[in-house]
C-alpha cells in the first residue's frame, strides 16, 4: 500500500469514528424533538398538570427544577469558590491539603443516587428539614461542590504566578492581589465549571428523589421547606408509574429538560471563547 | 577628603539559602549610598537577583527560604519576622526582566499601587500617573492611548511602563533586574537615561545585563561571584583598576 493510500484510509476510519460517536447524540436530540415538539405550547409550559398528569401542563415542574438549581448555586457556588480559592492560593502542599485533593476528586465520582441517600440521612431525617427544596438543595450543592471546587481551582492556578509577585511587588496584600487580579482572569474558568457543576444538578433524579421531588403537587411549593415536583423526576414518574400516559407529553418534558440543561451547556461554551478571545496572556 | 555619601540601605552578614541547599548568597556585607546608583553585576547564578530579591522581601514568596544577617533601611531592620512587608515594598520598588504588564489598562496599570495604597483621590492619581511616565520618558508615546491594553505597547514601552508603575507610588529604593535585557539600544538608552534622572529622588540599585552598561550607570559597583560578593569600588574604579584578579578577569571579558 502506497504512503498516500494508508493516508486516505486513516483519514477515512478517523471520520468514520467522529460519525459513530456523534450520531446517537443527533439521533437522540433529533427524535426526541420530532416527537416532543408536538406537545410544546405556551399552554404546555405555563399551566397545572390535569387529569392525573395525562394532560396540561409541567410548570411546577419548570419552577421546581430552577428553584433547586438556584438555590444549588446559592449554596455550592460561594462555599466551592472559597475552597477553591483556598486550594490554590492559600494552603501549603502538605499531607493533608494533599489529601483534600484526593479526596475531592474521588468526590466526584460517587453515584448521585449514594448522594441522594446522604442527604435523606442528614438533611431530610437527622436535621428533620423533611423532603423539601432546602434538602434538596443542600444535597445537590454538595454534589456540586466538587466539580465546582475543582475546576476553579484549576482556572485560579492557570493564571500567570508572574501576576501576583508584580502584584504584591507593587504593595499589594496576598488578598488584594487575589481580588484584583487573579480572581478576575480566573473568572470565566470558574464561571465555566459552576454553570456545568448546576447543568448537572439541574438534570439529576437520584439525589432530590429521596430529599425534595414530590410525585404531584397541586399548587407550586410555597417556602423552602416544601417539596417540589422538577423536571427529572416528573419525567421518570410519568414514564414509568402512569399507566396510558400520552408520549408526546413525555418527550415534551424530555425536550424542555433537555434545553434548560443544553442552553446553561451554552452558555458555558459562550463565556469561555469570549474570555479566550479577549484574554491577554 | 570628601565623607562617604549617608548609607541608605546597609547590608550586614547577609546569606540566604534555597530550599534544595543552594546557598545563593554567602555573608555579604554591602552599604548602598541614597541618591547614587549601585550596580550589583557578575556571571550567571551568582545571587543578584536573589539580593534585590532580599532588599523587599520578595524571597518571602519562595518556599523554603532560609536569610541569615540583617538587612536595614534608614537604619531600621528590615529583614527579620514581624516586618511590615507591604509597607516595606511601597518603599522599595522592584522592575523586573521581563515586562508584565498585569491585564488591564495602561492607566490601570501605573495607578494600581495607588489603589492598593488606598488613594482615593483620582486628581491625585491621574496626576501621579502623569508624572511617573513622564519620568519614564512613556508620556508622549502613550498619552493619547492611557485606556488601551498594555499588552499592546511594545516590549521596550512596556518595560518603561513597568518603571513608571513603581516611581507612581514615589517609593525610596528602586530595584532593577536586567530591565533592558529585551530592549534595543533605543529603548535602552532612554530607560538608562531615566534612570539618571530619577536618581536625584530615590536611590537606585540595577542589575545590568552588561559590563557595558555596568560601568555607564555606576556610582557603585559591586561585583558576584557564585554567591560571594568579591569586591566593590566607588564609580568606575571596579571597569578600569579592579584589585581582585576574578573580577579584572571578568570585566576584560576573560570569563563569564
Ligand atoms: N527559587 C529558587 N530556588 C532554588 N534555587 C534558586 C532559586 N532562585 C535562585 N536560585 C539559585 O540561586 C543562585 C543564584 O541565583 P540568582 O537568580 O540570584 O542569580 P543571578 O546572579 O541573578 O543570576 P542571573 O544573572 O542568571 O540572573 C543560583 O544558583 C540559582 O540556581
Ligand atoms: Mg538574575
Amino acid at each position: 500500500m502506497s504512503r498516500h493510500t494508508t493516508q486516505r484510509l486513516a483519514f477515512a476510519l478517523l471520520t468514520l469514528a467522529a460519525i459513530v460517536t456523534t450520531a446517537p447524540i443527533v439521533l437522540i436530540v433529533g427524535y426526541i424533538a420530532a416527537t416532543g415538539l408536538p406537545a410544546v405550547s405556551w399552554e404546555f409550559l405555563t399551566t397545572m398538570p390535569r387529569d392525573g398528569m395525562r394532560a396540561g401542563g409541567i410548570w411546577p415542574a419548570i419552577v421546581g427544577t430552577g428553584l433547586l438549581t438556584a438555590g444549588t448555586g446559592l449554596v455550592a457556588v460561594p462555599l466551592g469558590i472559597a475552597a477553591a480559592i483556598y486550594l490554590a492560593e492559600y494552603a501549603k502542599d502538605t499531607t493533608l491539603t494533599r489529601a483534600i485533593r484526593i479526596a475531592i476528586i474521588n468526590l466526584a465520582g460517587i453515584p448521585s443516587v449514594v448522594y441522594g441517600l446522604f442527604g435523606l440521612g442528614l438533611f431530610v431525617l437527622f436535621l428533620n428539614f423533611g423532603t423539601s427544596i432546602l434538602a434538596g438543595c443542600l444535597t445537590l450543592a454538595i454534589m456540586t461542590l466538587p466539580v465546582i471546587i475543582s475546576t476553579a481551582e484549576e482556572a485560579l492556578r492557570a493564571v500567570p504566578q508572574s501576576f501576583r509577585v508584580v502584584s504584591i511587588s507593587l504593595g499589594g496584600t496576598k488578598w488584594q492581589t487575589i481580588r484584583r487580579v487573579v480572581l478576575p482572569q480566573a473568572l470565566p474558568g470558574i464561571l465555566t465549571g459552576v454553570i456545568l457543576g448546576l447543568e448537572r444538578a439541574a438534570g439529576e433524579t437520584a439525589p432530590i428523589l429521596f430529599t425534595a421531588a414530590a410525585f404531584f403537587l397541586p399548587q407550586l411549593p410555597g417556602s423552602a421547606m416544601d417539596a417540589t415536583m422538577a423536571l427529572p423526576y416528573h419525567l421518570f414518574v410519568i414514564s414509568t408509574q402512569i399507566p396510558g400516559m400520552p408520549i408526546q407529553i413525555q418527550y415534551g418534558t424530555a425536550l424542555v429538560l433537555l434545553v434548560f440543561v443544553l442552553s446553561m451547556n451554552l452558555i458555558a461554551t459562550v463565556i469561555r471563547a469570549r474570555a479566550r478571545a479577549q484574554r491577554q496572556w | 577628603m570628601t565623607t562617604p555619601p549617608p548609607a541608605k540601605i546597609t547590608i550586614e552578614r547577609l546569606s540566604v539559602q534555597y530550599r534544595d541547599g543552594t546557598e545563593s548568597l554567602r555573608d555579604i556585607s554591602l552599604s548602598i549610598p541614597a541618591h547614587q546608583i549601585t550596580v550589583l553585576f557578575g556571571p550567571a547564578g551568582g545571587g543578584k537577583s536573589t539580593l534585590l530579591r532580599a532588599l523587599n522581601r520578595l524571597n518571602d514568596l519562595v518556599d523554603g527560604v532560609r536569610v541569615t544577617g540583617r538587612i536595614l533601611l534608614d537604619g531600621e531592620e528590615i529583614s527579620g519576622p514581624g516586618v511590615d512587608t507591604v509597607a516595606l515594598r511601597r518603599r522599595v520598588g522592584m522592575v523586573f526582566a521581563q515586562p508584565v504588564p498585569l491585564p488591564m489598562s495602561i492607566r490601570q496599570n501605573v495607578v494600581y499601587g495607588l489603589e492598593l495604597a488606598g488613594v482615593r483621590d483620582a486628581a491625585r492619581r491621574e496626576w501621579e500617573l502623569e508624572k511617573a511616565l513622564r519620568a519614564a520618558a512613556l508620556w508622549d508615546e502613550v498619552q493619547d492611548r492611557l485606556d488601551a491594553p498594555a499588552v499592546a505597547l511594545s516590549g521596550g514601552q512596556q518595560q518603561r511602563l513597568c518603571l513608571a508603575r513603581v516611581l507612581a507610588l514615589e517609593p525610596e529604593v528602586i530595584l532593577l533586574d536586567e530591565p533592558t535585557s529585551g530592549l534595543d539600544p533605543i529603548s535602552t538608552a532612554k530607560v538608562e537615561q531615566s534612570l539618571q534622572e530619577i536618581k536625584r529622588l530615590y536611590t537606585v540599585v540595577i542589575v545590568p545585563h552588561s559590563v557595558q552598561q555596568a560601568a555607564r550607570l555606576a556610582d557603585q559597583a559591586a561585583f558576584f561571584l557564585q554567591g560571594e560578593l568579591v569586591e566593590t569600588a566607588a564609580g568606575r574604579e571596579l571597569f578600569v583598576t579592579p584589585r581582585e584578579a576574578r573580577t579584572n578577569d571578568y570585566v576584560t571579558g576573560r570569563f563569564g
